[in-house]
């Protein structure tokens, strides 16, 4: 039997999950308002060849909604990683080279932030900032950086502490070279896998709290927004307004999970061979 | 002019211990190598003959005492003419970096070199982990070979090697040593090696103020 | 008749290899795979009581025939051939049954124990009593207190008493270490070696996996020598202490001449990779007794009592 080739399947998955979450992502952004209006005339539809994800009570095609909702997310998620992953860079590298007391100051402050449950925190700064849009994007970004702050952390002391490293000094080569040969090139694989498996928690933690109500407003078309009402319909037999949305929700974070565990397997020496 | 008696590698009076409160691994040892002379250091396991080899390489700082070269300490940046080799050659190369960019981090060793110890061009396109111990030890050997290199630290080198590898390693090392008249700190448990590639053999536990347990 | 067939039973080999091949499944240039087999055909045998040393070069495949047994290959590795266990077939599942209790490993390093875990604990493992741990670290002179360390603080020669104790936290029958002596002084490889010795006269069989020859030759009963992932000599390992004349294959005899209490003479070339082997005898290369007949298929023969991949032993 032939099996099938590793790394190509690994590319495959790559390929398949970042074309659908990035299509999902520009089509919500672009799509005008009057892909999901009201129109009560075609209100509480089931699923079926007009609207492919049925309509809720208002009579807003459903798909729609929910590619508008997901991609809402997304923006979301991209913000809290853009900015989580900077801190988590600051903090970590800061830690692992000045070490001492400005270590001891971030690891304070990753036990502080990862003592806390996530979803507490998430609903405190939300609520401080007068909910909203502007306060679910800021604890979601705020919020995302200690676990990734520790993985850089403990990479960058585990590579600078590494023979090669100790021997390239040895050999008369400067603080930037090293940096640029050794750290980086160690560093930055796990770095990224880090910041893309950020994506699904953030896209998870802004869709709870909005579920929640403590997030995006309700007029907005947010993934959180959708399920929370589709809740009153659901004993009516409404099945549709809740599972396509949630499956849609599902899919894109398992989908960042693949891109970002199928990212390690390519980037690791070790596995390359597997 | 330059005070013969203080030509060669000097550790003098040098204590070290892991932590406040722990037991003196070294203590007062005084050891100097002579440019040309292979010193062997020997000892049995756990006596503490890495940390002195690192010590004198400049890898760890001694609690007490100091390392000279030439007389004066050794340089803290630029290229340090005492340069080491390890008992694991894999530990000592980046597993991201293909074998020619390892090889040339310092300086670029020519073609009759790289003959002379049995690399093989081939090998240069190689990542680490597709060559053997052996393999990798002659790419590391050749990288401190620079002009620069007055002294070698060699640690168990050649433990991890099967022996006519072994045999083939230092082979090689001799006579890099002999034409560009390295001084050698040798460390190894096996006294048959020492007495084959050393000029002279030191007892790291007779010199030792520590007790050894 | 009792009689009879408990010494039947005692013949049956522990452990018996017939014909083991092992292919790795490698990437080339970007997608491209190439299957390279880095074991071939390879046949041995072990008994209760034995001392069965492999040695040779790294990337000889020592290791590999380890890990086979043990069943501890990587996912990208295939093999072909059987193995044998106490007479019945040595199965993947069986490996893994058996795995810890009795097949025994003993690996390389300290690096296969978890740092942050007590190594008391630790050779405990999960079947492991206090008591015996106590008694395998006072055997292996392990002072007290050791059991309270982390592994990192544990100079090379107690880490490896560490590791054998582990292995022996239950009865085993079949022990695989993994290069048990590197790094370690003289006495304390001796010692170590004497501790398999005394293994094997309690009725285990030792695989002693080494790159070190001179130690091998002291302590083992046989020895396989390994190269390119074929055996080219197993031999008594009394033949070995002889010398050069009562071995069989040039590169077992350079062996002997490259220690460096003998001649300390180093054999030219290398080793040959899996993927670019020479046809017929993979060690003609570096032979000075190279000849047509070299060219063919080698196999393994009888010469004075003992096995030898050479056309021209006598």
């Amino acid at each position: 039997m032939k099996k099938c080739n590793t790394r190509t399947r690994v590319m495959i998955y790559i390929g398949f999950a970042s074309v659908y979450l990035l299509g999902i992502f520009f089509w919500g952004l672009f799509m005008p308002e009057s892909g999901y209006d009201v129109n009560y005339a075609d209100k509480l539809l089931p699923p079926g060849s007009g609207h492919l994800f049925g309509t809720d009570f208002m009579g807003r095609d459903m798909l729609m909604r929910s590619v508008k909702g997901i991609s809402v997310s997304l923006l979301t998620a991209a913000l809290a990683a853009g900015i989580s992953s900077v801190i988590a860079l600051a903090f970590g590298v800061t830690a692992a080279v000045f070490g001492g007391r400005l270590d001891s100051f971030v690891n304070w402050c990753v036990d502080l932030f990862m003592g806390i449950p996530h979803l507490v925190l998430l609903i405190l700064i939300s609520f401080m900032l007068g909910r909203g849009a502007k306060g679910v994007t800021a604890a979601v970004a705020f919020t995302h950086w200690p676990e990734l702050t520790r993985v850089v952390r403990a990479e960058v002391i585990s590579v600078r502490s590494s023979q090669y490293v100790r021997a390239a000094y040895k050999m008369g080569k400067s603080r930037f070279s090293v940096a640029w040969g050794h750290v980086i090139p160690h560093v930055l694989p796990v770095y990224l896998v880090g910041v893309i498996l950020l994506f699904p928690h953030a896209v998870m933690h802004e869709a709870s709290i909005t579920f929640l109500g403590f997030g995006l407003p309700a007029e907005e078309p947010a993934i959180g927004v959708i399920l929370s009402e589709s809740m009153k319909y659901i004993a009516m037999g409404k099945w549709w307004l809740m599972l396509f949305p949630g499956l849609m929700l599902l899919l894109a974070v398992m989908l960042f999970d693949i891109i970002g565990e199928n990212l390690k397997r390519l980037w690791n020496p070790d596995s390359g061979n597997e | 002019m330059q005070d013969k008696s203080s030509e060669g590698l000097a550790a003098g009076n040098i204590s070290f211990r892991y932590g406040k409160s722990a037991d003196w691994i070294l203590r007062g040892i005084n050891l100097t190598v002579k440019p040309g002379e292979r010193v062997g250091l020997i000892g049995p396991s756990g006596c503490g003959k890495s940390t002195l080899a690192r010590i004198i390489a400049g890898y760890e700082r001694p609690l007490e005492g100091e390392v000279l070269l030439n007389g004066s300490p050794l340089p803290k940046k630029g290229y340090c003419p005492v340069q080491m080799i390890y008992q694991h050659p894999e530990q000592a190369v980046n597993p991201r970096w293909k074998m020619e960019k390892i090889l040339c981090e310092a300086w670029t060793p020519d073609a009759e070199l790289l003959k002379d110890m049995g690399i093989e061009r081939e090998w240069l396109k190689r990542w680490p982990a597709e060559l053997s111990g052996g393999e990798l030890q002659r790419f590391l050997i050749a990288r401190v070979l620079g002009p620069q290199t007055r002294f070698l630290v060699c640690d168990e080198i050649s433990t991890m090697l099967d022996v006519i590898t072994q045999a083939q390693v230092w082979e090689i090392l001799l006579k890099a040593a002999e034409r560009q008249e390295l001084g050698m700190l040798v460390v190894t448990h096996n006294m048959a090696l020492a007495k084959r590639v050393c000029t002279r053999i030191v007892s790291l536990p007779e010199i030792n103020g520590a007790e050894y347990r | 008749m009792g009689n009879k067939i408990v010494q039947e039973k005692e013949n049956v080999p522990v452990l018996s290899v017939e014909e083991l091949s092992v292919s790795f499944n490698m990437y080339q240039k970007g997608l491209r795979r190439e299957n390279l087999e880095v074991l071939h055909k390879l046949s041995l045998s072990i008994h209760a009581g034995e001392i069965l040393a492999v040695a040779g070069a790294s990337g000889s495949g020592k290791s590999i025939l380890a890990h086979a047994v043990l069943g501890i290959l990587p996912g990208n590795a295939s093999t072909r051939g059987r193995m044998l266990y106490k007479g019945q077939p040595l199965t993947e599942k069986e490996k893994r049954r058996l795995r810890g209790r009795e097949i025994a490993f003993i690996p390389q390093s300290v690096d296969y124990l978890d740092p942050l875990m007590r190594v008391g604990r630790q050779v405990m493992g999960v079947r492991g009593t206090k008591e015996r741990q106590r008694e395998l670290f006072g055997k292996y002179g392990l002072e007290e207190g050791t059991e309270k360390k982390f592994p990192s603080m544990l100079s090379g020669g107690m880490a490896r008493r560490v590791l054998i104790a582990s292995a022996l936290m239950e009865e085993a029958s079949l022990i695989v270490a993994d290069e048990p002596t590197p790094g370690l002084s003289k006495e304390l490889a001796e010692e170590t070696l004497q501790n398999f010795r005394e293994l094997a006269d309690a009725g285990c069989a030792v695989i002693l996996i080494t790159h070190d020859i001179d130690l091998a030759f002291r302590a083992a009963d046989k020895i396989a020598v390994f190269y390119a992932g074929t055996i080219v000599e197993i031999a008594p390992a009394k033949d070995f202490r002889a010398g050069k004349e009562a071995l069989r294959h040039p590169y077992s005899r350079a062996f002997l001449e490259a220690l460096p209490q003998n001649e300390f003479r180093p054999l030219k070339g290398f080793q040959p990779y899996a993927g670019k082997l020479p046809k017929g005898c993979l060690f003609a290369e570096r032979c000075s007794e190279r000849s047509g007949m070299c060219m063919g298929e080698i196999p393994m023969r009888k010469v004075r009592g003992a096995e030898v991949r050479c056309v021209h032993a006598r």
